[in-house]
């Protein structure tokens, strides 16, 4: 197969990207103390943090890149890695963790071998474990992109999931 | 842009007689035997589907031309997560629980017009397996004092009139306009309240030792990193009621003199940082936040701060290191943070519930306040009760009520006939309380004595299906993660006694590593930089010093009795009981088990990697784990 690049439409996707990123950091106008909010942002625009904007935020808001990746690689919050099409969060908090939490990701270490931080070759889920949701009473909780299930088991699970394309 | 310029001044209220005015002809408007629907928006009741119920309630309403009859507000949290999503109506007060949209249709037909109760949405007791047409006659309110947690169920939270027809930002114009801040800082302190964050430091004493500090600029800051496990009341009550919290705050900043606040919020809780937000907004129209407030002269913003997911910055310390834009790694507290604190500023830091006491506490008066409670904590605390209990869900009661009763009486027993064995307070500072202490009052000072503590009010129920090791090797685990690695103690010590648990449940203990447990926690306890590293060993002590014969079990015996620890169990099918139904073997993962339709299935231990699927499927009870 020929490869051939479409330059205009690469050109406009860099420009896209760019553009972008630099509004979002132009938006804290140079306050360093947001930086955290800043990553936020980063995050929940790109779902990952990718490392060339790290860079440029060392840059323009004049912070040393030992300290961006510090705060960066600190923070649960926060990942470096690029994120699958869907989200799985599953609650391990002590009320999650005493009805069987750990049960459910060990299920999906099983089905889709992936650990917690971890994702799917096909980019289909990555699979986060957090400590606590604050669902307390809804135990175990799972959270697939913001939509929380409630009581689960790993029967029910596997449906829930299976529902994710 | 004129016309929204005088809209916005228009709103705005400039002294505490206007403010008395706007409630006045707020509750005027207000028909109180107008029927009103109230569902609940906690994010509990959300994730059961109560923005589908609230849905099904509108189109019903249109459809029906009910808008003037009939009035719809979707509240926050009222505690009772377990039944969700509940809908209550007024002013009868009429409870169902776990409604589904397509109930709503009969909810408006009967109870609305027709005033009769629908019998299958009401809650059924289990205790007395009596149905409960009321919502203040349910065991699990019933029991309750709700001075900071009642006004959720009843206001919507992003509606700041809400709070002001009950009564809100009242104390905030007592204080403003009849108070000095000395007066405010004294009421406080003869008030008794303590921190509610876990600590239990004297309020009144760190907004003296703020005041005295010597600074141009101070901070006030809530703390709504609720990292406990297990703990969510102070998302509940920023979800439900922001407003109190508000009002807390800028009481708390004119009686030390700041004009700067944050919020600093779990990023784990949306929802609450979304309602925060609404109420600054709110607020800020109304002249109750920002310049001038309520015509006083006194200034205050806030702001809110999203946290990036890390246990620690819970600490005061490492919350203001994050709040700089730093990573959260606590400081030594040679100084106070009330001394100097954000910025090298002095800093009032509290959590929320805390915040929320203090317009109580304005608007009552200490002594009315501190006749609530024991000799050393007073007023209510809100605590989870969650975990292995009938009736789930936050409940807000007097500080000295016993567990007893929180468990028994407030929260129905134990459910599927299981006995109790352990209740975890104080998240991973905290400690595992055994059933001879059952009987103990709940306050600061008797949880400390029983090696737990109050923490921020989690409260976990464990039935006998509970391995006390496991729990203690869980709340290790936790640490282990969210330790920041500052000071060694913590860093090296916790993982430390990870290995050692780890080998414990994996049936590789020795005699000697319970010793050696006890020795690092003696470290852990008078070496690690912060309250958190110090009081990290808990989970480990109390559960060695209350089951120290389960550990045994599993060094000696290689046994665990609760069947929890994966190692030392093994699954077996009884062929007695066994009915060949097929079901085990195909939830099996690794075809472990095989046999035929009716005849009794074998398990092949080798291939077994005990993942339990087999057990939680059966119907008869033939999967043995032991």
């Amino acid at each position: 197969m020929e490869l051939t690049l479409d330059f205009p439409r690469v050109k406009a996707i860099v420009e896209s990207y760019t553009e972008k990123v630099d509004s979002l950091i132009d938006s804290y106008a140079g306050n360093k103390e947001q930086l955290i909010s800043l990553l936020q942002d980063i995050q929940a625009e790109f779902n990952y943090l990718p490392q060339d904007v790290l860079v440029k935020i060392s840059q323009k808001l004049d912070i040393p890149l030992s300290q961006v990746f510090s705060v960066a690689t600190f923070f649960r919050a926060f990942t470096l890695k690029p994120r699958g099409r869907h989200l799985v969060t599953v609650c391990l908090g002590t009320a999650c963790h005493v009805k069987g939490g750990r049960r459910l990701v060990e299920k999906i270490e099983r089905d889709y071998g992936i650990k917690p931080g971890e994702t799917t070759k096909d980019m289909r889920f990555t699979l986060e474990a957090v400590n606590c949701l604050g669902c307390c009473a809804l135990g175990p909780v799972v959270v697939v992109d913001g939509k929380y299930e409630s009581k689960m088991n790993p029967d029910k699970l596997d449906r829930v999931l299976r529902g994710y394309k | 842009m004129v016309e929204q310029v005088r809209k916005l001044l228009e709103k705005r209220v400039e002294s505490a007689a206007e403010l008395e005015n706007l409630r006045q002809s707020i509750l005027g408007k207000r028909d109180t035997s107008r029927i009103c629907i109230s569902v609940c928006g906690g994010t509990a009741c959300r994730a059961s589907g109560a923005e589908a119920v609230v849905e099904a309630f509108l189109d019903e309403i249109e459809r029906r031309e009910l808008q003037v009859q009939v009035e719809m507000k979707e509240t926050g949290c009222h505690g009772f997560c377990e039944r969700g999503p509940l809908v209550v109506i007024e002013p009868r007060k009429i409870f169902y629980q776990q409604v589904k949209p397509e109930d709503i249709p009969e909810i408006i037909a009967e109870t609305v017009l027709g005033g009769k109760v629908v019998e299958r949405l009401l809650y059924v007791d289990p205790v007395s397996s009596q149905r409960i047409t009321y919502e203040p006659d349910v065991p699990f309110y019933k029991r309750q004092t709700r001075t900071i947690f009642g006004a959720n169920g009843t206001i919507d939270p992003t509606n700041i009139e809400d709070y002001i027809a009950v009564g809100g930002y009242s104390a905030l114009s007592k204080a403003l306009t009849g108070m000095k801040p000395q007066e405010i800082i004294d009421e406080v302190k003869k008030s008794g309240l303590r921190g509610r964050g876990g600590g239990g430091f004297p309020t009144g004493k760190k907004w003296q030792s703020c005041r005295e500090a010597e600074a141009d600029i101070k901070y006030v800051i809530c703390n709504a990193d609720e990292g406990d496990p297990g703990a969510y009341q102070d998302r509940s009550l920023l979800e439900g009621n922001p407003h109190s919290v508000l009002e807390g705050m800028v009481i708390g900043a004119y009686a030390i003199g700041s004009h700067r606040g944050y919020i600093y919020v779990r990023n784990e809780y949306p929802l609450a940082v979304r309602h925060a937000r609404i109420a600054i907004e709110q607020a800020m129209d109304y002249g109750l936040l920002g310049e001038n407030i309520l015509g006083s002269g006194f200034d205050f913003n806030v702001t809110i701060n999203k946290g990036g997911g890390a246990f620690v910055c819970g600490e005061s310390s490492a919350l203001m290191a994050s709040l700089e834009g730093k990573i959260g790694e606590p400081k030594a507290k040679y100084v106070h943070m009330s001394e100097k604190g954000l910025w090298d500023n002095p800093s009032l830091l509290n959590n929320v519930k805390t915040w929320a006491n203090v317009p109580l506490v304005i608007n009552k008066g200490a002594d009315w306040y501190s006749k609530i409670g024991t000799s050393g904590s007073k007023g209510t605390m809100i605590f989870s009760l969650v975990g292995n209990i009938n009736n789930t869900g936050l409940v807000e009661v007097p500080m000295g009520i016993t567990l007893r009763e929180m468990i028994f009486d407030i929260g129905g027993g134990i459910p599927n006939g299981k006995k109790f064995k352990a209740v975890q307070t104080g998240g991973p500072s905290g400690g595992c309380i055994p059933e001879q202490f059952l009987d103990t009052p709940v306050d600061f000072d008797e949880l400390t004595k029983l090696g737990s503590m109050m923490g921020s009010g989690g409260m976990i129920v464990m039935d006998e299906d509970t391995c006390m090791v496991d729990v203690a090797k869980y709340f290790i685990e936790f640490l282990k993660g969210e330790s920041c690695g500052k000071c060694t103690p913590c860093r090296e010590g916790i993982n430390r006694m990870s290995e050692i648990l780890s080998n414990i449940t994996q049936g590789k203990g020795k005699p000697e590593d319970l010793e050696a447990l006890e020795d690092l926690a003696a470290v852990l306890n008078a070496g690690a930089l912060c309250a958190l590293g110090q009081t990290a060993a808990n989970p480990v002590m109390s559960t060695l010093k209350y089951f120290r014969d389960e550990y045994i079990a599993h060094i000696e015996q290689k046994k665990c009795p609760a069947g929890v620890c994966r190692d030392l169990i093994q699954y077996s099918i009884d062929p007695e009981k066994c009915q060949g139904c097929l079901r085990c073997l195909r939830a099996c993962p690794t075809g472990a088990i095989t046999g035929e339709k009716r005849e009794a299935h074998t398990l092949n231990q080798g291939l077994c990697i005990k993942c339990g699927a087999c057990y939680d499927v059966c119907k008869f009870d033939a999967v043995i784990r032991q």
